[in-house]
């Protein structure tokens, strides 16, 4: 059987290059980067072309490079470290509503240290109004976190206009970047961020390698306290080969950022324009422009996302959903439902997301399959029939 | 993949899918909002199950649920088909994971709704009343999104019920919200935050 893999927000492949810069790190060069010995100095040496590396990927100094262990990581360091750094400044954070959970989360257990988080909305498309920020900015302001781009429906948030508001309030700016960095040119400077998170599996590197840039001199409180790692801001013995396989990842997206997106846009355009036109009643979720070139993302009504995505799989493409059944706490989707969608339609999430190696061939065998899945569940489904006889058929 | 094979055969043929034009039972359970709704239609001919069909908006478990379920029921009596419980259906299907045994394990329910309905409307035509052509719904089955305390609507991502202010999580045993910070689910009487 033919197997498509759709979900590449989820996970991307290691690429070749990226795998042969690791192994050594992974076999022989074992030694511990703070080791005084030679070994230990070239395996610090590598951490520290990877710093490089990663710093160039997105415009900044090696010196503002902290590696973690995951975008999760980087955006908790970012929330909980920043405000909690500034805590004899106030009390008073704002994010939007459509933030990854490791931001939402982290805000959330902030509030049970005293602070106040004000969660700005989105309009239909997912995009955050920069005079809502502007407005939820108070004097006991300390922290603005707002995504560049969502890896749910894919669109990208004005974060530029965004911080241009907070470096006139004097608020620091972070953007959880995990789902744009590496597909999309990112620049801090352009940006006007003070933090930003990466994560490598999003382009090609390993699981478990990630950073957050911070700008200099910009104050932060440690998660993880201990060694004298990462400047003292981020203990533990460096993951080496997830780090030199970061490094190597953000070169070679840097590189191959403009024909990769051109790849892929053009397949995601396809998709977009054709999965609606194959099967009525779908709808686009995001925004059609402003979005990331690799994911196109779907609501199907009157059946629901985890069916789609079983049958799917029995047919070898793997895709994910924001819907509640396939989410392990039975919610549907809070990106979805802040864009004003309706439950039930939101149930119908579908998103599929595209690499480099994405073919012509993947997306007209999706688009070959996928009529007769939803014509079968649509027949299962008590909504459609209610519709069908609402309609007169 | 997170169900068993038996489960994935229901969800790939599921058996009896389909409305019954003129059913003598109607049976309707969940809702868009949980992300689970099953409507069981019902054909009952000298006390037996004739004929069942279901429709159902759901996940895989929902969709193989209700089709076990049909299978397990036709031909049986009412009162045996009475006798069918959730569990016995998620058993019969070699097991569901944990956060499906409430949502999506609406199957017994739906078609007890149908039964439910079906002796209503035997009763009306006994008093020689119209008899309702509305499907008869197990509104208490709504758990999955309602308070245990007070029944009242837990709207979108909230897990605070506002009418009776209290914190709610759902139990990782039977999947029903129950109080934050209890020692024990007030549904399944499973133990919680285990020392």
């Amino acid at each position: 059987m033919k197997s498509v893999y759709l979900d590449h927000i989820a996970a991307t492949p290691i690429h070749p290059l990226v795998l042969e810069a690791m192994l050594p790190y992974l076999r022989e060069q074992y030694a511990n980067p703070q080791s005084l010995h030679s070994a230990g100095q070239e395996a610090m040496a590598a951490l520290e072309e990877a710093r490089e590396k990663t710093a160039a990927l997105v415009g900044a100094d090696g010196a503002e490079i902290y590696f973690t262990s995951s975008g999760s990581e980087s955006n908790n360091f970012a929330v909980k470290g920043l405000a909690l750094a500034q805590r004899d400044k106030g009390n008073h954070l704002v994010i939007s509503a459509v933030e990854h959970q490791s931001v939402l989360h982290s805000a959330k257990s902030l509030e049970k240290l005293g602070f106040v988080a004000t969660v700005v909305p989105v309009d239909k498309w997912g995009r955050v109004d920069p005079e809502e920020v502007r407005k939820a900015i108070r004097k006991e302001t300390v922290l603005v976190s707002v995504m560049l781009a969502n890896g749910e429906v894919g669109t990208i948030e004005p974060v530029a206009e965004i911080a241009g508001i907070c470096r006139g309030r004097k608020v620091l700016i972070h953007t959880d970047a995990v789902a744009a960095a590496g597909n999309i040119p990112v620049n801090v400077k352009e940006l006007g961020v003070d933090a930003l998170s990466l994560a490598a599996h999003q382009f090609c590197g390993p699981k478990g390698a990630a950073a957050l840039y911070l700008k200099k001199a910009t104050r932060i409180l440690p998660l993880i306290d201990g060694g004298i790692q990462e400047g003292g801001r981020r203990a533990g013995t460096e993951n080496v080969a997830a780090i030199v396989g970061l490094g190597k990842a953000a070169e070679l997206a840097a590189a191959e950022m403009v024909p990769r997106m051109s790849a892929m846009t053009a397949l995601r355009n396809k998709l977009m324009a054709e999965l609606p036109r194959r099967v009525s009643r779908v709808v686009l979720t995001g925004h059609s422009e402003e979005r990331l070139p690799h994911l196109a993302s779907f609501c199907v009504e009157f059946i629901e996302g985890e069916g789609m995505l079983l049958s799917l799989d029995m047919k070898g493409i793997s895709a994910s959903s924001g819907s509640a059944c396939t989410s392990k706490a039975l919610k549907a989707s809070h990106v979805l439902l802040a864009m004003g969608m309706d439950h039930a339609l939101a149930q119908g999430s579908l998103v599929f997301s595209l690499i480099e190696g994405t073919t012509a061939g993947d997306i007209d065998y999706l688009l070959e399959v996928f009529p007769p899945i939803i014509d079968r569940l649509r027949k299962m489904s008590p909504l459609y029939t209610k519709y069908l006889e609402e309609k007169g058929q | 993949m997170i169900y068993s094979d038996k489960v994935m055969e229901h969800f790939t043929n599921p058996r009896n899918v389909g409305v019954i034009k003129d059913a003598d039972g109607v049976g309707q359970v969940g809702n868009p909002v949980c992300g689970d709704m099953m409507t069981f239609t019902i054909k009952v001919d000298d006390g037996r199950l004739k004929d069942i069909k279901f429709q159902t908006f759901g996940c895989g478990a929902a969709i193989a649920v209700s089709s076990m379920v049909s299978e397990m029921a036709i031909g049986k009596t009412l009162e045996e088909a009475l006798e069918i419980t959730n569990t016995s259906v998620a058993e019969e299907l070699g097991g569901l994971p944990k956060n499906k045994l409430h949502c999506s394990n609406l199957g017994a329910d739906a078609l007890h709704a149908a039964i439910e309905d079906y002796k209503k409307r035997q009763e009306s035509l006994k008093r020689g009343e119209p008899v309702a052509a509305v499907p008869h719904e197990h509104k208490e089955e709504l758990e999955g999104c309602y308070c245990p305390y007070c029944e009242g609507s837990i709207e979108g991502l909230d897990e605070f019920c506002h009418k009776c202010e209290i914190e709610l999580e759902e139990c990782p045993e039977c999947g029903k919200y129950t109080k934050k910070g209890d020692e024990s689910c007030v549904n399944c009487g499973a133990s919680l935050h285990k020392a």
